[in-house]
């Protein structure tokens, strides 16, 4: 027997696989505190349902005891919808990373995304492609020096969040792979939003880009270059004698020095809401970029909208008032018969 | 008035053609309607363009629906057409060559003025060099149908759309059709004027050609004697859709269908999407890949899932069905095959994606493979295929043919207490479940569904451990898995019976035939054989795994011949498989297989044999 959702443990959803990423690696602490957070979500392990494409991520699936597949490169997301369609009772979240999930499945995260498909996606962002051994990836920076580019990247890359909120996402958020507290948070808050999730997760390769994530992993550093935002609160940043907020004019933010004291009403510092109908709010939020701004973490965006896998059901509810449920017979005799004696 | 003659004949074919904004289709459709009411038996060819509206009055806007239909038994829709009804020059210019010489060729008239001439690339009106080697009628279509409509408050654009009823009229009269069908089809789909105009045009028509002195004489095509039951007008693409529904329906579970549109397969899920009142969910995928992945994700959570396609739809499905394959979950694939490579012609026929099924996966990554060989054998093609699926935990791919999808044939109505009821495997208790322990018989892992209890497990793409399912890079075992996989699909054999020889069980020829050469093919050999020739006939629906006595069957002939529509698929498989010296009849024209073709084919081999 299945044990109740309320007694379980963080062991009930480790599977028995030793997992096999390298040693330091970001992902090991993203899936302690998925393991740590399942308990707390109500969820019984039959219910979950991980799904991923390729790459070190998409390992993932293996190391949870729920319901797994490890699918095809980039298409994790077209799966998931075929999962969540085909039973919305599961709590489905894909796990992939920047290179499955923004260049080989493009296509499907932003279609996933558009569709505001009930799943949890979680995108580890580490600037580049692990598992093929070090090339660069759609979010590493310009000039980036990689075995592919020996004359540094000149891709521009994609802000992963921008990408979302682009597909007018209804649930955005930014978290990093050693802030257990924060991940849990919004995780937590990624499965109480109802359509589809997309959290970027800022997660360390310590073999082929180690300390790309640095400023914002090192406690220290992570005051001033990181902006943690709270629904209700100003945007505002900084250690003592270093504070900044910031400030939004025509969907453009700036950064306001808030040094000297200077009060915050007056400066007009933007004022967090999750909840704001356009993306444009949160399209702001995402174009700040390191080092000219400090890099926000937390919940952009929160907005209720009609799920794909909720307008499936209810169509088929319709169509079962509307015509009664369909009889077979009758419609294989449908339209114009005749009968030979 | 002069009385006129009516003439009884066995068998005729006709082929309307117009423009493509002509409603030839359309024109087609209700004709073969109430030819199948009046009890005949036939077989239909649409063929038209590529192109949405190509330029009015080209040859490349041409736009034709073919009907062969009898007192006897029909299997194709005729080599040639004994009538041709021509609304402009184009369509007379693409098609008179297949007229059969004596027949009758029916214009009008009012089409043939110089600018149309022009558009079809003549320098003059070719229609008096065709009176003697056709009956030539030519009416003043146009004007008629205007007079007709007289009175009516529409523009004369909207006048003279209405021409192909009063065409369709004169045909229903020459024909002993009932107008019936038609009126009632006409009153539910159109209002006010506009089902006016065409009710009238139809009527007007009819009566044109009970009076017209220049049609002296109409036809009777008595009623074949086919079996005894409810019949239907059915194309392949519908059978499919229904064969869908009837497998949900039997099988007791949700069904999926993921799809993205593509010629000539598109009508599945237009037609499928109809149906959510039995449950039946559809998605209209952001791609191919998307498609058959959805699709499977659907497969992996419970559903009965499928998805359909046309061959460049199957080459990027490709990965997704290898996963599918290796995950070893159920999945059905629909692929209606099209003119190629590449874009090729997508509304003409080729049976060319033989081997992409069988082989267009990287590694060893066995399919079981059927063709449909009708429009009405679809439905009981899909259906068997779904059995396979769930039956066997894999994904089995269905080709089917734009001729077969959009072809029509009257369909014997199944019994629904005739349609074998599948249960699926009752799943194994937790403590001994094993998402990879294979069932002993079938080899098949247990179907394990997201949200049941104390069942959880991980599947994938990677090497998975016998039983297990964990990953595993294991020689021996990666080999293991490599030939359970195989033994597998081979193992379905079992399900598949015994394949009949029509004509002699041993002798001189035998052909063989797949998918929609199957009409060809029996007609052929059925009018050889009446004069005496050694030659004999089997036909496959099952090509992967093939039928248990093929290879038995084959090496019981001196001479093996295989009419399909590529240079030589099946034919190549035969030879490897069971080193027999088959011989490909190809033909790539995106064309189906003329009677006359492959009857003068078997001539040639047995000729050729007497002279040896």
């Amino acid at each position: 027997m299945a044990t109740p959702a309320a007694q379980l443990t963080r062991k009930d959803f480790t599977s028995d696989q030793t997992v096999r990423w390298c040693p330091g690696c970001g992902d090991y602490s993203i899936l302690a505190n998925i393991q740590r957070v399942m308990p707390e979500l109500g969820l019984s392990p039959e219910k979950v349902v991980f799904v991923s494409g390729i790459g070190c991520s998409s390992r993932f699936p293996y190391y949870m005891d729920t319901y797994g597949f490890h699918t095809i490169h980039g298409r994790a997301p077209a799966f998931a919808t075929g999962i969540k369609a085909s039973n919305p009772d599961l709590s489905v979240w894909v796990v992939t990373g920047d290179g499955d999930g923004l260049a080989i499945g493009g296509n499907h995260l932003l279609h996933i995304i558009r569709r505001n498909v009930d799943v949890n996606i979680l995108l580890f962002n580490n600037r580049v492609y692990g598992l093929t051994k070090g090339q660069y990836s759609p979010t590493s920076r310009v000039g980036m020096k990689t075995k592919s580019t020996p004359l540094g990247s000149i891709d521009h890359p994609i802000d992963p969040l921008s990408f979302a909120l682009g597909a007018a996402a209804t649930f955005v958020a930014r978290t990093v792979d050693v802030d257990a507290e924060h991940m849990q948070y919004v995780f937590r808050r990624a499965q109480e939003h109802r359509g589809t999730s997309f959290i970027e997760i800022l997660q360390n390769c310590p073999v082929f880009n180690d300390k790309e994530w640095d400023e914002l992993e090192d406690k220290k550093q992570r005051v001033d270059a990181g902006l943690r935002l709270q629904h209700g609160q100003p945007l505002v940043t900084g250690s003592e004698g270093r504070r900044r907020g910031i400030r939004i004019d025509s969907g453009v933010p700036a950064v306001i020095d808030l040094a000297d004291g200077a009060d915050i009403s007056t400066a007009d510092i933007a004022v967090h809401n999750e909840n704001h109908h356009s993306p444009a709010y949160a399209f702001a939020l995402a174009s700040m970029e390191r080092p000219n701004f400090p890099l926000p973490i937390g919940v952009f965006r929160a907005v209720e909208s009609a799920t794909y896998d909720g307008m499936l059901e209810q169509q088929m509810e319709q169509a079962m008032e509307l015509r009664g449920a369909g009889d077979l017979r009758n419609l294989l005799h449908s339209g114009e018969t005749w009968t030979v004696k | 008035m002069a009385k006129k003659q009516v003439v009884e004949l066995e068998e005729i074919a006709i082929r309307f053609t117009g423009d493509s904004g002509d409603g030839m289709q359309v024109t087609g459709g209700k004709f073969s309607e109430s030819t199948m009411l009046a009890g005949n038996d036939l077989s239909t060819l649409p063929d038209y363009p590529a192109e949405i509206r190509a330029p009015a009055g080209t040859l490349a806007g041409v736009s034709g629906f073919q009907i062969h239909f009898a007192s006897r038994n029909v299997h194709t829709p005729a080599d040639q057409p004994d009538v041709l009804v021509a609304f402009n020059p184009a369509a007379l210019k693409t098609n008179i060559a297949d007229l059969r010489p004596g027949g009758t060729l029916i214009v009008n008239q009012d089409a043939f003025k110089k600018r149309a001439l022009a558009r079809a690339e003549y320098e003059e009106s070719p229609l008096p060099g065709l009176r003697d080697r056709f009956n030539v009628v030519e009416l003043p279509l146009t004007q008629l149908n205007r007079k007709a409509l007289e009175g009516i408050d529409l523009g004369s654009r909207d006048i003279d759309r209405c021409k192909n009823f009063f065409v369709l009229g004169i045909m229903f009269w020459m024909y002993g059709r009932d107008l019936d069908p038609t009126q009632r089809w006409l009153r539910g789909r159109f209002r006010g004027e506009v089902r006016e105009a065409n009710l009238r045009a139809l009527e007007s028509g009819h009566a044109y050609g009970e009076t017209t002195e220049l049609l002296p004489t109409s036809y009777q095509v008595p009623a074949a004697k086919i079996p005894s039951g409810t019949y239907r007008n059915i194309t392949g693409n519908a059978a499919f859709a229904w064969g869908i529904v009837a497998a949900g329906v039997q099988m007791d579970r949700q069904v999926f269908l993921g799809a993205y549109p593509i010629t000539p397969a598109s009508d599945i899920l237009h037609e499928v999407a109809r149906y959510g009142h039995f449950g039946i969910k559809t998605m209209q995928a952001e791609d191919e890949i998307a498609a058959c992945s959805a699709a499977i994700g659907a497969a992996f959570a419970g559903s009965l899932a499928v998805t359909c396609t046309s061959g460049p739809g199957l080459a990027l499905k490709q990965e997704a069905i290898n996963l599918a394959v290796m995950a070893e979950l159920p999945l059905v694939i629909l692929d209606i095959q099209r003119g190629g490579p590449s874009t090729g012609m997508p509304t003409k026929v080729e049976q060319g994606d033989l081997p992409m099924a069988l082989y267009g996966r990287n590694s060893d990554s066995p399919m079981p493979v059927l063709a449909a060989s009708s429009p009405g054998d679809c439905f009981h093609t899909v259906f068997e295929a779904f059995r396979w699926a769930v039956k066997y935990m894999t994904p089995v791919v269905v080709l089917s043919d734009s001729y077969l999808a959009n072809g029509t044939e009257p369909w014997l109505i199944p019994d629904i207490e005739s349609l074998p009821r599948v249960s699926i495997p009752p799943l194994p208790e937790p403590e001994s479940f094993q998402p990879y322990r294979r069932d002993p018989k079938t080899l098949a892992r247990p179907w394990a569904v997201p949200g049941t209890p104390g069942l959880e497990h991980r599947i994938g793409g990677l090497s998975t451990e016998e039983n297990t399912g964990n990953v595993s890079y294991d020689p021996d075992n990666n080999e293991r898995m490599m030939h359970l996989r195989d033994q597998k699909v081979a193992g379905i054999v079992a399900d598949i019976p015994p394949l009949e020889v029509v004509g002699n069980e041993q002798g001189e020829l035998l052909v063989v035939g797949w998918g929609r050469t199957r009409g060809a093919s029996t007609t052929a050999v059925e009018a050889a054989r009446a004069e005496g020739l050694d030659v004999s006939r089997i036909h496959l629906r099952h090509i992967n795994p093939f039928p248990p006595n093929l290879g038995e069957i084959l090496g019981n002939f001196r001479r093996i011949l295989v009419p399909e529509i590529n240079l030589g698929h099946l034919t190549r498989l035969l030879r490897a498989e069971f080193l027999v010296p088959a011989e490909v009849m190809s033909k790539t024209q995106g064309k189906p297989f003329k009677v006359g073709e492959i009857r003068q084919r078997i001539d040639e081999i047995l000729s050729s044999e007497d002279d040896s």
